[in-house]
C-alpha cells in the first residue's frame, strides 16, 4: 500500500500517454552531466566500427546527404518529465547499419565530451531510431545535443546521446555512462526502468 | 566507492518527517527520518512519491542536504505554480509521511579522499548539493581547500546563510562569494549581474590546479557557467554539472 501524503492532491490524474512516475512538461530542459560541448559541423565526423574493426565514418555533407525522415515523438526523461509530441528530423539508423555485415547484438554509442551509453543493435532497428540534426524545425542547438544525436525515443532519454560522434558494435554488452552509475542498463519507460534492479 | 552505494535494488520506502525549518521565505529544509537508510555520498539525490488520498502519485528528484549518518535532510524551493514543491515547502509538517528511494547519481559526488580543490557553483536552490559537500568536508576534518561561489537573486534568497558565515569562520579553506543578480546589499562593490567571467577569475580556481569543479542549479545558470569555465581551460571531465530544470 502507498503512502498518502497528507493534504496532497497533485494535478489530480495520470495522463494515459504517461509512462508511470512521468509528468508532462511544456518546456523542454537539459540534462547532461558537463559542460555542453560546440562542435563546429567543418570537423564533424560520424563513425561506425563493427566488432571486427571495420570502419566508416561521415562527414557532416555526406550525412545531410543522406534521406532523413520527419518524426513526431514522444521523449521521457529519467528525471521524470515527459514531452510529448515532439518534431525531429534525422536519418534512421537503417541507413548506416542496413547494408552492414554483423552479427554484434550490442552497440556502445560515444559523444563528442566522453559521454558513452548502450543498448541492444535491435532497439537502432526497426525504425525506432534515428540520428536527429533538427529539432522543431530548427538545427539541432548544442544544449540540446546538436549538431547531431541520437533519438531512440521509446528508451528514457540519456540513450539518446547528445553530440554523437559514433558507435562501436560488439558481441559483448558494454555499460555506459550513467549505466555503470545505477542507471538502468536497458532503461524502457513503460516498464520504469530507472535504475538497477528496477 | 559511489557504486557500492547504488548497488542493489533501490525500493520505495515510507519516511516520516520529523522536522521542518524555514531557510527562506520560499525554502524549507525537511528532515526526515529514513529508517535503514543505506547511507550516501554527498551530491546525490534521491527520489521522493508523493501520493494523494484518490491514489494519484507523482514524483520528483531532490539533492541529499546532509552529509554522513543521521537523519536525512533536504532542502525545497517553493516553484510558483509547481505540483510538488510548494506543497514541500509550505504544507509539509512534522509527522507528515511519504515515500522516498535512494540514493542515486554516482557521478555528481564529491569523495573525501580526493585531494584536488574544489570550486563549487551553485545558482539558487543548487547550493543544496553543494552544501551535503561542504558539511561532508567538515565531518572529515578535510583540508580540501573549497571555494563556493552562490549566485542567488538578492541577499533574502541565500539558503543556509548563518550556517555558511559560521563554516567560513570555523572551518579552515573554505571560502564563500555570494553574488547578486538583481539586488546587492547596500555598499556592495559588485553591481548585480548574472555570473560573468571575472567572478570565476576573481573567486575560483585557475586550471593549472586541476580544480574539480561542481556546477548546479537552474538550467541557464548551469550552462553559462559549465562554458565559462570550459572557456577559462577547464577540462570537460573536470567539471560535473547537475541541472534542476527551470
Ligand atoms: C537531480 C535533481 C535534483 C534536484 N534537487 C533539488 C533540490 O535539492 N531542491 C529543489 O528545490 N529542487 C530540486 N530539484 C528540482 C525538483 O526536482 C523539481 O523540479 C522542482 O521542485 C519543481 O517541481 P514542481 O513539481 O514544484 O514543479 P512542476 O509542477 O514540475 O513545474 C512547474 C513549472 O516550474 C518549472 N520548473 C521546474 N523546475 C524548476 C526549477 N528547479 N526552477 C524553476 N522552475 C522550475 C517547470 O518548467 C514548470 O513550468 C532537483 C532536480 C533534479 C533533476
Amino acid at each position: 500500500m502507498a503512502i498518502v501524503a497528507r493534504g496532497f492532491t497533485g494535478r489530480g490524474r495520470s495522463d494515459p500517454a504517461l509512462p508511470p512516475g512521468q509528468y508532462l512538461t511544456q518546456d523542454f530542459p537539459v540534462l547532461s552531466a558537463g559542460p555542453t560541448p560546440r562542435i563546429d559541423t567543418s570537423r564533424w565526423q560520424f563513425t561506425l566500427a563493427t566488432e571486427t574493426g571495420e570502419r566508416q565514418s561521415w562527414t557532416w555533407e555526406q550525412f545531410l546527404a543522406l534521406p532523413s525522415e520527419d518524426v513526431t515523438v514522444d521523449l521521457h526523461c529519467v528525471t521524470k518529465w515527459s514531452k510529448l509530441g515532439s518534431h525531429w528530423t534525422g536519418v534512421p539508423l537503417e541507413e548506416f547499419l542496413g547494408e552492414l555485415d554483423t552479427s554484434a547484438e550490442y552497440a556502445s554509442v560515444s559523444s563528442y565530451g566522453g559521454y558513452t551509453t548502450n543498448l541492444p543493435v535491435e532497439d537502432l532497428l526497426g525504425g525506432q531510431a534515428w540520428i536527429a540534426h533538427r529539432y522543431d524545425g530548427e538545427d539541432l542547438t548544442p544544449e540540446h545535443g546538436g549538431p547531431a544525436r541520437l533519438l531512440v525515443p521509446h528508451l528514457y532519454l540519456w540513450k539518446s546521446a547528445k553530440w554523437i560522434r559514433g558507435i562501436q558494435l560488439l558481441i559483448e554488452d558494454e555499460p555506459g555512462f550513467w549505466e555503470t552509475a545505477g542507471y538502468h542498463n536497458y532503461g524502457d519507460p513503460w516498464r520504469e526502468q530507472r535504475y538497477w534492479g528496477d | 566507492m559511489a557504486r557500492a552505494a547504488v548497488l542493489g535494488r533501490l525500493t520505495w520506502r515510507a519516511v516520516t518527517v520529523t522536522g521542518v525549518r524555514d531557510e527562506t521565505a520560499t525554502a524549507r529544509t525537511l528532515v526526515l527520518d529514513a529508517g535503514d537508510w543505506p547511507g550516501h555520498l554527498p551530491g546525490q539525490h534521491l527520489d521522493l512519491r508523493l501520493t494523494s488520498a484518490d491514489g494519484y502519485s507523482t514524483q520528483r528528484s531532490y539533492s541529499i542536504a546532509s552529509a554522513g549518518p543521521g537523519p536525512v535532510e533536504i532542502t525545497v524551493a517553493a516553484v510558483d505554480g509547481g505540483e510538488v514543491s510548494p506543497y514541500l515547502a509550505r504544507d509539509v509538517r512534522p509527522g507528515d509521511q511519504f515515500e522516498v528511494r535512494g540514493p542515486v547519481g554516482g557521478y555528481f559526488v564529491w569523495r573525501r579522499e580526493d585531494p584536488a580543490p574544489v570550486l563549487l557553483a551553485a545558482g539558487g536552490s543548487g547550493i543544496v548539493p553543494l552544501m551535503a559537500m561542504i558539511r561532508d568536508r567538515s565531518a572529515s576534518d578535510s583540508r580540501v581547500p573549497f571555494r563556493l561561489v552562490y549566485s542567488i537573486r538578492s541577499p533574502a534568497e541565500a539558503i543556509y546563510a548563518r550556517e555558511l558565515a559560521r563554516r567560513v569562520r570555523d572551518d579552515h579553506g573554505l571560502d564563500v562569494t555570494y553574488l547578486y543578480s538583481r539586488s546587492a546589499p547596500e555598499g556592495w562593490r559588485r553591481a548585480p549581474s548574472r555570473i560573468r567571467p571575472g567572478d570565476l577569475v576573481a573567486n575560483g580556481w585557475p586550471p593549472e590546479l586541476d580544480p574539480l569543479c561542481f556546477v548546479c542549479g537552474p538550467t541557464g545558470f548551469v550552462e553559462a557557467t559549465a562554458t565559462l569555465l570550459a572557456g577559462a581551460g577547464h577540462p570537460a571531465g573536470r567539471i560535473k554539472t547537475e541541472r534542476f530544470g527551470g
